[in-house]
Formats: C-alpha cells, structure tokens, sequence
C-alpha cells in the first residue's frame, strides 16, 4: 500500500459522495441493530462493567493466567507455542505445517494473522492459503486488506463481488445477486474444507481453568476447516485470556450484540482437545501486547474484544473506510493500538477523531477509546512525530494567546482581514473554505461591546 | 454568588451575540455576573492538537482571571470540559482545583445550579438541537443513544419552556457534525462531509433554526449552510432562551 496518511486516503474515499453515503448508510444500520440489541437487555450496562472488571483482572495477572492456561491446555494435549512477535509467528506455523509437508492450509477469520501478514509469508513460501470466512475470502480473491475486523468486505458493492467472483470463479459476468454468489461461494470453499489437511483458525477466548478456547464465527467455517483437517493450529494475542469458563456468559452475550446486533453468534465452539489421530496446536503471540501492557494510559487497550462496534459507531470510519486506518485494524481501536506498534507510520491516526466519544459509550469492555486518541496525540508530539510546520503554528497560537493584548490585537486584524481582505482567506488554500463558507466577521467583538455597555 | 463569565477565544471575536445573549440572560435571572476581561483562550485548540505541554502560559491567565469566583460559566460546553479535565498550574493547584470543580456550561448551570423551571422566553418557530458531543458525552448534558439509561436532556428541557417553540425530530440525535478544532482542518474531506450530513439530517426535518450549546458546531454547520445557500440559520441556546417577544417582527 501507498506512503499516505489518513486525511489523504479519507479525501481520496471521499471523492465518490454516494459511495460515501452508502458506506455510512450500511455500518449505520449495523450500529443501530447494535441499538437495538443492548437496549433488549435491561442489565446491559452492568455487563460491560463486570467484562470490563474481569479483562482488567486478566491485565493485572495476565503472566499467571498464561502459565495456567499452558499447563491445562498441555494436559488436555494441546501443544502450546509461545511467539515474541509476528515473525515468530510465522516462522511457528510454516514449521509446523513443513514438518508434515503441508502446502496448502484452510484459515477462518483471525486478525491476528493479518497483524502478523501471514499469508503473505506463507504465500513465499509456496503454502497456498485460503481464506474461508466469506467476506475475507472476497477480499483475497481482491488481493485487499479487509476494512473491517468483522465485516472485512464492507468496503465492497454486492456489483462489485459479482465482479470478483466472474473473475476468479467463474461466475456469469455481471451477476451480483447475493443467492447465487452465496451458493458459488460454499460449492467453492466446500471442495476447500474436503481437500486441506490443515486448518488455522483465531482465538475469541481462551479459558485459563479448562485451557480451552472458544471461536465465534456466523458460517461454521472454522468449524468445518478444524474438524475436517489433521492439524489445527489456533493463533491467540496473550490478551484474549478470561479467568474461568463461567466468564464466556458474561462475553459471548456482549460480542456478538456489540458486532453486528444478533443475541448470540451462531457458532460458539468450544475446542478443548485434538481427537484421535488430530494435532492441536496454539500460538500465544505477544507482538508488543506486552510493550502495550506497561503503558499505564494505553493498557487497557487490550481489554479489546474485536467487536467493532468502535468502527460502526464512529462517524469518521463511516466517512473514511477502513482503508484509510492503513492498518490491519481500523477505526478507533485500530488507532489506539497501532502507535504502539509504531508510532512513526501511525502517528496520524489518534488525529482521525474529533474526540465525539461515541467509541468508548459502545465499547463492551468499557475502554476508554477516546480518552486514549486524546492521550497517544500528547506522546506523538513529545516524541517528536509531529510535522514541524504544526508546531510552529501551534507556538504561535500559544504566543498570540497568552496575552491578552497580543490576542485582541491579533483578533482584531483577523477580523478586519475577513471583511475587508477575504480574498485571502477565501481561497483554495484555506481547507476550510473549499466546503465552508467562513464566519461573517462582527462589528466588534464581546469584549469591545462589554466595554461599552458595562462601564 | 459571584460568577465569572468565561467566553471563549472565538465567541468573543465572532460570536458575540451568543455571548451577550448569555450575560443577559443571566443577568435577567439575577445572578451576579462578571466578564474578567483579561482572559483569552482555555487552551484546548492546542491541547487537543496533541501540544498540551504549550498551554501552561493560558491555564495561568485563566486562573488568574477566574480563581475569585464562585462559579465560572461558560456557553460553550466543549471548553468547559477542556477546562474541567485539564486545568492544572503546579504553582495555583488549589485554585485550578476550584475551577475545574466550580466551572459550568451555561445549560447546566440553569438546570442544576439556578434550578430554572421558567424561562420568559418566545421564539415561535421550528428548532433543530444539535447535540454537541462534548456537552453530551463529556458534561453528561443529556442522555447518549449508545448507553442503556433513563432519557434526559437538559438543553430540551430548557427549550420545552419557550412559548411557541418547537422541536424537530432528528434521524440522528447524536451524532458529531465532525469540526473537532484543527480537525476541521486537518481532516478537511471527512470533516466537511461529516458537517453536510448533520446539515441535512436538520433541513429535511424541516429545522428553521439550528441551536446547539457549544457555538463551535454551529459555526462549522453555518458554514456549510451558507455555501448551500440555505436560509436556515443556526443561533446559540442562549440567544433563543434570551429572546424577547417583541424582537421577533425583527
């Protein structure tokens, strides 16, 4: 993907307003489901306190959970890794699949896999990879990142899958309804899931009690790739420990109402232990989770549950596209978690917010999102990511205002400019100007009338 | 009661009407009000720009010109909050302290402070509230559509009391109209779209008027308005909850 940041990627999206509107339109409909659904339960509120309660917890004692999770997932016979990060990562599960001389591996949705860019590593290294959740293997026929972490291919007009499709699995040219692409899309993955003999899946949750996992999928893809497949491997961040399995009631019913607004996901399965003749395989990836961890204000980042409610309530992913996050996550969370990763390339994206606060009043677990976009702005300038032309002006504007004769002054011109000069305001150089009439300069300021008419 | 009114650095220079409008109604409500007029700016253009360290210089003059006061009131939510989540003077801690707890937007100040239960207000035309997201979600001034919780809003129950007013239903109740300070700037296609669609969500609900409690928005939805054309106008809350029957032939 290109060098550019989120305003430029965003006014590139913007270019075409009725897609803009389509888009917004779509993941407005899906907030307001998630409404809807929250609103069904009287106690809401006091579920995301307990999840958030029981993910600080996890925080707080997360090196106990791991090590009681390992030992009870060995002893259930699960073979347990441990990566430092993505290439790690990648390095654990081509081994894996190496040691069995495996090139071609079934993979249902997983995030994680996107931070690390697995495909792309396993694709240099001859494994043919395919994605099996429908919207992210759109998106793969597409050769795009998803632009979602739920919807991957929101971004995408049902004509426009049509297309794709023709394209890549031969489909009639111009067909886009949803039936028949559906229908091509499960005869296609089907003969997948019958042929691969490994199968990678993500971690919703991992029960540190039972050392098992749970993964919440709406098309039972996961299911049908790790039951029908040798070697399951199940990649998982550190942060997606809960306590005890009693804890999944509290999350399983949060999730998927925060996600798209139906009570439950379809498919919550449960796996515990390979069956016979089965290899089951985890990778704890810690890929600067544990760099995030000690920074006390952006911790609680990783009480993140992957909903994306953040994404469907904030109005500028509605009105940029995922895309424009550059990033394997988008949105809001995407923001907040991608400066740790690094702050340089990412050091626009605590800036693609007006601080509305809508994030953080969705989130399930209680994190508070905007607070942190506020928080990550204040390091990113500190540490010197801030473009130099921004902080001159900002040490003017300190300059200007914090003097009460330097600020009427200043005010002063700034007024008489806009009425008697507004040429040079009023012009293509003015980014406010080119959708934005500028306010219609007064006779006088408060100040001067106060002094008037208050002697 | 002393109370300090605090008007912010764009009020004052473009906005002065929201201001007068404010200390007027005030002063009809009979509260003692004062306008320090050596303060500027709270300092959050700056601060939300990532540069907080640069506002100690303006979190010294707005102690200094408000630590006297037993309330501090301003009409414009968005810097009440900078001011109550980040005044901070390592030398005047206590008196930043005062502040930051005794500093009100002007809608609760009447709601919660004056307990207001009648406004002489008239204003006999369609309205528009904007939901300013800091006033809102920041200030709690009403109820969010995102949370499970009692609906309330205290702006709307002070317009409720102006004869002749009435409200239009919005599809979106609260959604940002995407000014964000330097974000309106810095993000300029996102942001003016974002200030289109709020701008429609009022027009085809048929507003006359679009009112908010933070003057930020309005100037950014009055911007858009005007390049529309449009006849709509956008006026501060206190300018509706101050106006007089006789003004209205105006």
């Amino acid at each position: 993907m290109s060098n550019l940041q989120h305003p430029a990627l965003s006014e590139i999206f913007n270019r075409d307003e009725d897609r803009v509107n389509w888009h917004d339109d779509t993941l407005w409909w899906i907030r307001a489901k998630r409404d809807k659904a929250a609103q069904g339960i009287s106690e809401w509120e006091l579920l995301r306190e307990t999840a958030s309660q029981i993910k600080n917890n996890v925080l707080s004692n997360l090196h106990q959970y791991l090590e009681e999770f390992e030992k009870n997932a060995l002893a259930n016979g699960i073979k347990v890794h441990w990566a430092a990060d993505a290439a790690e990562h990648n390095k654990i599960v081509h081994g894996l699949l190496a040691a069995k001389g495996i090139t071609q591996m079934v993979k249902s949705k997983s995030m994680l896999t996107e931070e690390c860019h697995l495909n792309d590593y396993l694709e240099q290294k001859g494994i043919d990879v395919i994605d099996s959740d429908l919207g992210e293997r759109i998106v793969q026929l597409a050769k795009e990142p998803p632009s979602h972490i739920v919807l991957p291919c929101i971004h995408k007009k049902k004509e426009e899958i049509g297309q794709i499709f023709h394209e890549n699995l031969g489909t009639e040219a111009g067909v886009s309804d949803p039936q028949v692409l559906t229908e091509t899309a499960r005869i296609h993955l089907r003969e997948t899931f019958l042929t691969r003999r490994s199968a990678l899946t993500g971690v919703n949750f991992a029960v540190a009690e039972t050392g098992e996992f749970v993964v919440c999928t709406n098309e039972g893809n996961a299911d049908m790739g790790a039951h029908l497949a040798d070697i399951h491997i199940a990649s998982m961040g550190i942060e997606k420990l809960i306590p005890k399995k009693k804890h999944l009631g509290v999350f399983l019913r949060l999730l998927t109402r925060s996600a798209t607004g139906q009570p439950i996901t379809t498919y919550s399965s449960h796996f515990k232990k390979p069956r016979k003749g089965q290899e089951m395989h985890i990778v704890l990836v810690d890929n600067g989770r544990s760099v995030q961890l000690g920074r006390e204000s952006f911790r609680n980042s990783l009480k993140c549950i992957r909903c994306g409610a953040c994404m469907n309530t904030c109005p500028v992913y509605r009105r940029s596209g995922g895309h424009s996050y550059h990033n394997a996550i988008a949105g809001p969370i995407g923001a907040i978690l991608a400066p740790n990763l690094d702050m340089k390339k990412y050091s626009d994206l605590p800036f693609a917010s007006t601080l509305c606060g809508s994030c953080t009043n969705v989130c399930p677990v209680k994190i508070d999102i905007h607070d942190q976009l506020y928080k990550w702005r204040q390091v990113i300038v500190k540490e010197g990511n801030s473009p130099a032309a921004k902080t001159m002006a900002m040490k003017v504007m300190n300059f200007t205002l914090a003097s009460p004769t330097r600020f009427k002054l200043a005010g002063k011109i700034g007024r008489w400019t806009l009425k008697h000069a507004g040429f040079t305001v009023n012009n293509g150089l003015n980014p406010w100007y080119k959708h934005r009439e500028m306010p219609e300069p007064p006779k006088e300021s408060f100040s001067e009338w106060y002094k008037k008419n208050n002697p | 009661m002393r109370v300090g009114l605090f008007v912010p650095c764009y009020v004052d220079q473009f906005y002065p009407n929201a201001a007068i409008a404010t200390l007027k109604l005030l002063r009809k409500l009979g509260v003692d009000v004062y306008y320090p007029q050596n303060q500027t700016c709270c300092g959050q253009p700056m601060a939300n720009s990532g540069y907080e360290h640069l506002t100690k210089d303006c979190d010294r003059l707005f102690i200094d010109n408000f630590a006297e006061f037993d309330y501090i009131v301003s009409p414009s939510g968005s810097c009440v909050l900078h001011v109550k989540d980040h005044l901070h003077d390592e030398q005047k801690e206590q008196q930043a302290t005062h502040i930051r707890k005794r500093v009100y937007e002007l809608v609760e100040f009447l709601t919660d402070v004056l307990k207001v239960d009648k406004i002489t207000a008239s204003f006999p035309h369609k309205v528009g509230l904007h939901q300013s997201c800091h006033g809102q979600r920041g200030l709690h001034l009403s109820s969010m559509t995102e949370l499970v919780d009692t609906p309330f809003s205290k702006p709307m129950q002070l317009l409720n009391q102006v004869e002749g007013l009435e409200i239009i239903q919005l599809t979106r109740p609260d959604e940002c109209c995407g000014f964000g300070g330097t974000f309106c700037v810095a993000e300029e296609a996102v942001s003016a779209k974002m200030g289109k669609d709020r701008v429609e969500d009022h027009l085809m609900n048929g507003a006359e008027y679009i009112t908010a409690a933070d003057m930020s928005c309005l100037m950014h939805m009055e911007g858009i308005l005007k390049r529309k054309n449009s006849k709509v106008k956008v006026l501060h809350i206190a300018e509706i909850l101050n106006a007089e029957k006789e003004a209205l032939s105006e």
